[in-house]
């Protein structure tokens, strides 16, 4: 017996899984060591964070699978994540503004989880708030820095929020999934997070001397349905191989 | 120039006489560093004698200085190149349990690089000229980094084996005479705990898994137990001691073991260890010396090391290209954010103004 | 404001002090590089307090800190030497009195 509210709960494990996946790559890789280990952090809480909530999605839909069921035994089409957080690694810039978005908007759909009639689930979103009000101020941080930095990290930052804009549209929009969990009073639409969660994204812009998030002709959808983009297959591939090479086996 | 490091496995390197005065430039920002000039009183010696610490702002001779700056800033420059041989498999993890292990390690060793770092800048060098020498060939990373991660049990191998290797090298570290360095190498042993032993559990866990894991754990173990030893150095006591510095850091405090002597107690340590897991060593030669009270092993491949060390090992070129474009790629952040501090301090002053 | 606004393209140097749980001073952990005090605070939290080290860190940029000198510990340090009677040890009291 599945609830109405399990696609949420994937939704939310796999946007940050995903993201976990792609902040893992910057590991060895940041502009500085210090930042290493900020990403890396960063990286840590979403990975606990997908783990705890697949912990959960076990018996919310019913299956009782485990946390490396859903990680590495589920296809492409399975996966509920926003375009956003599967697009590869870019520059730093990038990432800064992929990050800005992400948190801000955990900050806002985990404040209103934590308030959810599922209480496993408002456990897992109080501890998430805390996490990513820190992920957001880092990524405030930096933008500051890199927008209002050197004509070059201005540049680059424009061209970051060129890159992002069609994805950020998709981030608010109320899915099947979203609907089904706020009808049962334990989800939170994401359309009524957006001017939360774009007017603090672009106040930092503003004061970054940036300009907000352009409009983009082509927008993404699909992802909370399970259509991806390329780059989810590579992803996968990369992350599922070695668990899918040995089928049965523990690690 | 073998000195007790993240293993011993630099060989010759760094900087000539030209360079040791790079080191003196007065910087900026660094009032707690700054080795004086002054002329030894003897002060030095005392303290050694007494087995006291020496600190950055006291009088030290300078071939001291210059050791200690080669020895942290390679064993620094080892963690943070330590970190991509592990750092490849992190998007492979094999469970996200493991994945998430995985992380924490890579993380803390980009940390012991930055505890090592700071504990070198105690002696007025910048870790600006510390990162150029490692990009630029001038100072090296312990050697067994240069070697493959093929499989998932490589990381195993390297939390086992190589951490392993590095803890018994570090933890006589912790008493070194430097104070900032035993300080830092503290904090790097506690830490590097957790590191070994997540290393033997994936080993343990794969021998005990399907036939094609435990091929998988035999083949890392066969691959990395030969460099693993190599880790120490090459031999500094008996007859095939050669020409190193090791007699002058153990009088200094710096050094207080011998390579052979920290080999032999690796070997006597990890013996029974692969035992336990049901791993074989490749090594014929490996038996219990009940007369000696430890292991006698066979004669490592001395060539191989130091071919190795020169250059000629399968990752040597990876290695540095990896983290010298790292250090390019975010040249425009660094610049960035220097240029956002210095709008910063203008309008502040303007503000008070 | 030295440290915020560095010369020169490298992150100037910070101090870094971890209060390791409540009733306790600030101490000493070691240093870390940062553009501006800000992200110094960051890259303090995720370097030193990764373990629950900490409950507050303070980043004191590395050239607003003035230091004794070796060469005057002499001076400096000697002269406290030979004034034992700020020791309560120094003073004989019956052994019979509580509270002294």
């Amino acid at each position: 017996m599945s609830e109405a509210h399990a696609p949420l709960v994937a939704a939310l494990a796999d946007d940050a899984l995903i993201y976990a996946q792609r902040l893992g790559e910057w590991i060895s890789r940041a502009p500085q060591i210090e930042e290493d280990m900020a990403l890396g952090n960063i990286g840590l809480d979403l990975l606990g964070r997908a783990r705890s909530l697949y912990g959960l999605l076990g018996s919310l839909d019913g299956t009782g699978r485990g946390e490396d069921d859903y990680a590495y035994w589920r296809d492409e089409r399975e996966f509920r994540h926003v375009h956003l957080v599967e697009q590869p690694r870019h520059d730093f810039g990038l990432e800064i503004v992929r990050l800005l978005l992400v948190a801000s908007l955990d900050v806002e759909r985990y404040a209103a989880l934590a308030s959810s009639a599922d209480v496993e689930l408002a456990g897992v979103a109080s501890k998430a708030v805390t996490e990513s009000r820190y992920h957001r101020d880092h990524a405030r941080l930096w933008t500051l820095r890199l927008g209002d930095g050197t004509s070059e990290s201005h540049d680059r930052m424009v061209s970051a929020l060129e890159r992002v804009a069609p994805y950020v549209d998709e981030l608010f929009e109320d899915t099947a999934v979203e609907v089904a969990a706020a009808d049962a009073g334990v989800g939170v639409l994401p359309s009524t997070l957006k001017s939360a969660v774009m007017r603090f994204v672009e106040d930092v812009l503003a004061e970054a001397t940036l300009d907000g998030v352009p409009s983009s002709r082509w927008r993404s959808r699909g992802g909370r349905e399970g259509l991806h983009s390329e780059a989810c297959g590579y992803l996968l591939a990369e992350m599922q191989h070695l668990a899918r090479s040995h089928p049965g086996a523990t690690w | 120039m073998l000195d007790p490091m993240y293993g011993n496995d630099y060989g010759p390197t760094d900087v000539a006489a030209p360079e040791s005065h790079k080191d003196r430039l007065p910087r900026r920002d660094e009032p707690l560093n700054a080795a004086d000039a002054a002329a030894l009183d003897g002060y030095f010696d005392e303290l050694i004698d007494a087995d006291q610490r020496i600190e950055p702002r006291d009088a030290m001779p300078e071939a001291y200085r210059q050791t200690l700056i080669r020895m942290m800033a390679q064993h620094a420059h080892s963690e943070i190149i330590g970190m991509q041989p592990e750092g490849n498999w992190i998007s492979r993890a094999p469970s996200l349990r493991r994945k998430a292990i995985l992380m924490a390690k890579v993380q803390d060793e980009a940390g012991h690089g930055l505890y090592l770092y700071s504990a070198a800048e105690t002696l007025g060098v910048s870790r600006d000229e510390l990162l150029d020498r490692l990009h630029t060939g001038r100072q090296k990373y312990s050697s067994i980094f240069n070697y493959p991660t093929l499989t998932w049990a490589d990381v195993g191998a390297i939390g086992w084996l190589v951490d392993g290797a590095a803890i018994m090298n570090q933890v006589p570290l912790c008493r070194c005479s430097y104070g900032p360095y035993a300080r830092a190498m503290i904090r790097v042993c506690k830490e590097e705990s957790f590191h070994q032993r997540q290393g033997f559990e994936i080993l343990w866990t794969l021998a005990r898994g399907t036939d094609a894991q435990k091929e998988m754990a035999q083949d890392a173990a066969n691959r990395w137990w030969w460099p693993a030893l190599m880790m120490f150095g090459p031999p500094d006591s008996g007859e095939l001691a050669q020409q190193g510095h090791t007699a002058q850091s153990m009088a200094w405090g710096i050094k207080r073991f011998s390579n052979d002597e920290l080999r032999q107690k690796f070997v006597d340590m990890t013996v029974p260890q692969a035992e336990r897991i049901g791993l074989t060593l490749p090594d014929p030669d490996l038996r219990w010396n009940d007369e000696r009270g430890h292991y006698d092993f066979g004669a490592i491949d001395w060539d191989e090391f130091w071919r190795v060390l020169k250059g000629d090992g399968p990752c040597n070129a990876q290695r540095l290209e990896h983290r010298v474009s790292a250090h390019e790629e975010g040249a425009w952040v660094r610049e960035a954010a220097t240029a956002y501090a210095r709008k910063q301090a203008e309008r502040t002053r303007a503000g008070a103004a | 404001m030295s440290a915020s606004a560095p010369e020169s393209d490298a992150w100037p140097l910070w101090e870094v002090f971890v209060r390791a749980k409540r009733g306790l001073s600030h101490t000493h952990v070691g240093s870390l590089h940062a553009p501006d005090a800000a992200l110094a605070l960051h890259n303090a939290r995720d370097l030193y307090t990764r373990r629950q080290e900490g409950v507050s860190i303070w980043v004191v940029p590395a050239s607003a800190i003035t230091a004794s000198s070796p060469e005057e510990r002499d001076a400096f340090f000697d002269p406290a030497a030979d004034k034992v009677y700020r020791h309560p040890t120094f003073y004989e009291v019956p052994e019979d009195v509580e509270y002294l």
